[in-house]
């Protein structure tokens, strides 16, 4: 007997087991969400409703949020149990997306702000 | 790929944990094993947005963001990509229902909004080297052609691997191997548009505030 | 037509190179003759070449790692014999344009092509076999994956014979490694070897950590995996975080040199300094990636030659997964003294002394398996044993410049130089070197030659030794790394003493090539025949040795930890075993080989800026990736008969011994 068994019952990605029609409406509701958050971050962004300093803090909210909705209305990301391997690596990935880029952030500030500019440092080498 | 379910394993299945219940089937190692693959896809991407954020300022006495962006055009450009996503999943439905027809026309559309974006954001850069601000012009300049040109040249990569899956479909059919490779496809594309929120919002609207 | 390549990229004028490539030239001939004229490429090319079993590819992958062995500690040779004579106004045998090479070749050799290699094949070999599964989750992949990094392999060798190697070192930083002050094709060799082999590791990162979290023997949940395992899931996450800010980072160095871009240019508004604070990002994880799987070999062989069960099982996990997460935290120790300030040096120097805490919980925890426990003295002992010590010694050094203001004084110094090879001999090449040793048996059936695995290691150790703690001494008197002569003659005897240490590990090296030809020829007496040559605790010795390219005839019910020391204690009742049944095994494929012969032709032809022949390159890969694609039949059958002759096979070999 061949054991290379018919898996359709188990043969399942994360999330894809609802039915069509939940699947449709998780979809739209998906594109519904986003196409919000998109405008209210364009809006935000040339609009004088939010006071100014604050804006990149509400686009940065913004941005995360349709990132969440995209990630579980469209990539279906949730809290079952299949599910548990993909939201620990996506944490470690965030994990790591936020020290490459926050952690490049400080440091780079604080090494421009100690040290002189390329073209400065230049200058000097070439005026002794 | 060669998950063996055996007729002991596939007995222990029920009322057992996850983890315990022995090789998990195919499709879910192959969805797995490219949601990783995406994530270390997202660090380079993390990489050039460090780039961007450190180099940004650094317009060398050239053009900066504000200067040249087009806003409207990345309404569009979003907009494709936003609607691309949908038909994207209303694709995946029809390959589970394994109805050729419609994965043929959800594709088509997915493509033609993706070869839409493409154009935009080509006719973008083509205007900005035009006027003397191409990528050797400055540092931000470098940071801003690499970052929305490497995200240009994955969504430029979907389109030729929805194309492939498409005729694959065509030639090989529903079989397990061809649907497996349509899931990963659209949590490619899903997660091209996940970066695409990052670059309008830090790039485009970020030159704004 | 051939762009910047000419007949001077031969170095006809060099000697030295020259005479390496003649020798290396007239060998390779040598042994294709040989294969040729024994009949051996069909078998070669079926079985290794297109293999995807996973117990081949590791095979391979420490093969390689061996070879380059070689090259790199030639290279290890030739700059301490440099050194030992350029004292005052001597000025050696190397000029400086090619010391230069050779420091930058060592490391990049030694670091991608030995360690990544060792450790990554030591995991394909033992992860399935661990976890109680037939293969990786990827096997193709798998394939791919190391033939590419042996194409970076091809391509750092080719730049000895044809053009020149990087003169950066070997993380080649800006502004030196800009098309400003290094036109020639040396960095491009290292950027275009490392993108291609950083491929195949990524591929190997995603496919053994899928391995890990998705494919186990029932019932082996997390808390019952080897901990062996649990390093190798840590190791590779690590790959996969760490790995694409290596690619992106030499993406962006490309740009500079080929396109004119500003990212890490004097002008332009380019900063270098972003590069190191990237490269290192990258650079730290990797460090842990080459350690972490190294201390799982001595976890397992510890247990094993103690007859204990690991101590601390949870507090060996915990601490794993406590160095993957906190190796992300201390990158900026590499480059303290590039003015970050002392509030941003402060928080990097805490978090690396607290790194070093979970590596002695995981130390103590060796210690107290072996406390109790009835001790064979065996070869992966005495290297678990002198990694102890070594690697200790090696990270109290680290957790020294750890301290800022010591750094300052200690950065790019030989103390720096004696810290890095201490940690990375005593615990990388320790473990890999133990590793091998212990499961050389699963993989071909017959263990090493037991006496001259100990010389072996004794070679290494006094060797290291003799080695590097001059160069502890020499860093606090003030030498400087990568110099190719120094002014101070009080420095040559500790030079001298150095290159005696470096010619002790040369005889390690070489009675390991003399133990695996002793030991091939004297196989007979050395068989193992039940597939349990040292008494172990894990799967991988419930199987013969070599396992058949199934692994399992059935896949085994796992109910704790050490299943296989619990079913040599409390064995299955005959004839309770489930019935065979006819298996699935992935089908050979050349897609990896032909993948990395245009993968190699794509760089080269980047590399010498023909641009014709590297669209023939990219062209050529995807038309093999896409001719893969339509391949519909990617598994072979194996029938009952199969398996149960193999399985009678072993039964009365085990039998009889």
């Amino acid at each position: 007997m061949n054991a290379r068994a018919e898996v359709a019952e188990t043969d399942r990605a994360p999330g894809s087991h609802r039915s069509g029609r939940d699947r449709i409406q998780s979809y739209t509701l998906g594109l519904g969400l986003a196409v919000l958050l998109t405008a209210a971050s364009f809006a935000a962004s040339s609009s004088s409703f939010v006071w100014g300093p604050s804006i990149p803090v509400l686009l940065a909210v913004l941005a995360i949020a349709q990132m969440g909705v995209h990630l579980v209305f469209f990539l279906h990301i949730s809290t079952a149990p299949d599910s548990t391997n993909n939201v620990l690596s996506l944490a470690f990935g965030v994990f790591v997306v936020g020290l490459v880029i926050f952690g490049s952030m400080i440091i780079m500030s604080n090494l421009n702000h100690n040290m002189l500019p390329m073209d400065q440092l230049m200058d000097m080498q070439r005026q002794r | 790929m060669n998950t063996i379910v055996d007729v002991a394993s596939a007995e222990m299945s029920t009322g057992v944990p996850l983890s315990e219940r022995g090789p998990a089937p195919a499709r879910v190692v192959a969805a797995f094993g490219f949601w990783l693959f995406l994530l270390s896809d997202i660090i380079i991407f993390s990489a050039l947005f460090a780039a961007y954020a450190v180099l940004g300022g650094q317009t060398n006495g050239g053009p900066s963001a504000i200067e040249l962006f087009d806003k409207r055009q990345v309404v569009l450009e979003t907009g494709c990509l936003l609607a691309s996503s949908f038909t994207c999943g209303m694709m995946m439905i029809a390959t589970d229902r394994r109805e050729a027809a419609l994965t043929y026309l959800w594709a088509l559309v997915t493509a033609a909004l993706g070869i839409v974006f493409l154009c935009l954001e080509f006719s973008e850069f083509a205007r900005m080297v035009h006027q003397g601000a191409g990528p050797t012009r400055s540092a931000f300049l470098s940071a801003f052609f690499t970052l929305v040109g490497t995200h240009g040249a994955h969504v430029t990569a979907g389109i030729a691997w929805l194309t492939i899956m498409t005729a694959q479909v065509g030639t090989l059919g529903f079989r397990p191997m061809v649907i497996r490779r349509i899931v990963c496809f659209s949590l490619f594309w899903h997660a091209l548009d996940i970066v695409w929120i990052g670059v309008f919002t830090v790039v485009y609207l970020g030159a704004y505030s | 037509m051939f762009g910047k390549l000419t007949m001077e990229a031969i170095p006809i004028n060099q000697p030295i190179p020259l005479a390496t490539v003649c020798v290396l030239i007239v060998g390779i001939v040598g042994i294709l003759t040989i294969v040729t004229w024994k009949g051996w490429w069909p078998y070669l090319w079926r079985e290794w070449i297109t293999s995807t079993d996973h117990k081949r590819i590791g095979v391979m992958y420490v093969i390689l790692a061996l070879v380059m062995l070689l090259r790199g500690f030639a290279d290890a040779i030739m700059m301490r014999a440099q050194l030992a004579l350029a004292a005052g106004h001597a000025a050696g045998y190397l000029p400086p344009e090619h010391y230069n090479q050779i420091f930058s070749a060592h490391g990049t050799i030694m670091i991608f092509f030995v360690g990544m290699a060792f450790v990554i094949g030591l995991m394909n070999f033992v992860l399935p076999l661990q976890l109680g599964v037939r293969d990786v989750a990827f096997p193709v992949l798998n394939s791919v994956g190391f033939w590419l990094t042996a194409a970076g392999v091809l391509l750092v060798n080719v730049s000895l014979g044809v053009g020149e190697f990087a003169r950066t070192g070997w993380l080649a930083y800006p502004p030196l490694s800009e098309v400003a002050y290094s036109p020639g094709v040396g960095v491009d060799y290292y950027l275009w070897s490392l993108q291609i082999s950083g491929l195949g590791t990524l591929l190997s990162g995603i496919n053994l950590t899928t391995t890990i979290l998705k494919l186990r023997a029932p019932g082996m949940s997390y808390g019952r995996m080897p901990v062996f395992c649990w390093t190798a899931l840590a190791a590779n996450l690590l790959i996969i975080a760490a790995f694409p800010i290596l690619t992106a980072t030499f993406a962006m160095l490309l740009l500079d040199r080929y396109l004119g871009f500003h990212f890490f240019t004097n002008d332009g508004g380019g900063n270098p300094m972003m590069y190191i604070n990237l490269i290192w990002g990258w650079g730290h994880p990797e460090v842990y990636i080459l350690v972490l799987p190294a201390f799982g070999v001595f976890s397992e062989v510890i247990a094993t030659f103690s007859g204990k069960p690991l101590f601390g099982y949870r507090s060996m996990v915990m601490a794993t997964m406590a160095i993957c997460i906190l190796s992300f935290m201390v990158w900026l120790h590499h480059f303290f003294t590039m003015g970050a300030g002392a509030n941003v040096n402060a928080f990097f120097g805490i978090a690396t002394m607290i790194i070093a805490v979970p590596t002695g919980v995981k130390v103590f925890n060796w210690l107290f398996t072996m406390y109790g426990g009835s001790i064979r003295f065996t070869a992966p002992v005495h290297w678990a044993i002198g990694f102890i010590v070594t690697f200790v010694i090696g990270g109290m050094t680290g957790v020294l410049m750890a301290i800022p203001p010591a750094d300052f004084v200690l950065h790019n110094s030989l103390f720096l130089i004696a810290h890095f090879h201490n940690v990375i001999i005593g615990g990388v090449i320790f473990g890999a070197m133990a590793g091998y040793t212990y499961w050389f048996p699963k993989a071909f059936g017959f263990k090493l030659h037991e006496g001259l695995g100990k010389a072996v290691f004794w070679c290494w150790f006094v060797g290291f030794y003799l080695a590097f703690m001059p160069l502890y001494a020499l860093g606090l008197m003030g030498a400087t790394r990568r110099m190719q002569h120094y002014a101070d003659p009080a420095w040559q005897p500790l030079m001298i003493v150095a290159l005696g240490g470096a010619v002790i590990i040369l005889i390690g090296i070489l009675l390991t090539v003399v133990q695996l030809v002793v030991s091939i020829r004297s196989r007979e007496q050395r068989r193992d025949l039940t597939g349990d040559p040292w008494n172990g605790r894990t799967l991988e010795w419930s199987i013969s040795s070599p396992p058949p390219a199934w692994n399992f005839a059935l896949l085994p019910t796992v109910g704790g930890p050490d299943t296989f020391w619990n079913l040599k204690r409390h064995p299955a009742p005959p004839g309770t075993a489930p019935a065979l049944v006819s298996l699935v095994i992935p089908k050979h494929s050349a897609l990896g080989f032909f993948v990395a012969f245009f993968a190699v032709i794509l760089g080269f032809s980047l590399i010498w800026h023909i641009w014709w022949l590297a669209i023939v390159g990219l062209l050529g890969a995807i038309a093999v990736s896409l001719r893969h694609a339509w391949q519909a039949e990617l598994e072979d059958s194996v029938s009952v008969a199969t398996i149960a002759d193999h399985e009678r096979a072993h039964q009365s070999q085990v039998a009889r011994s």
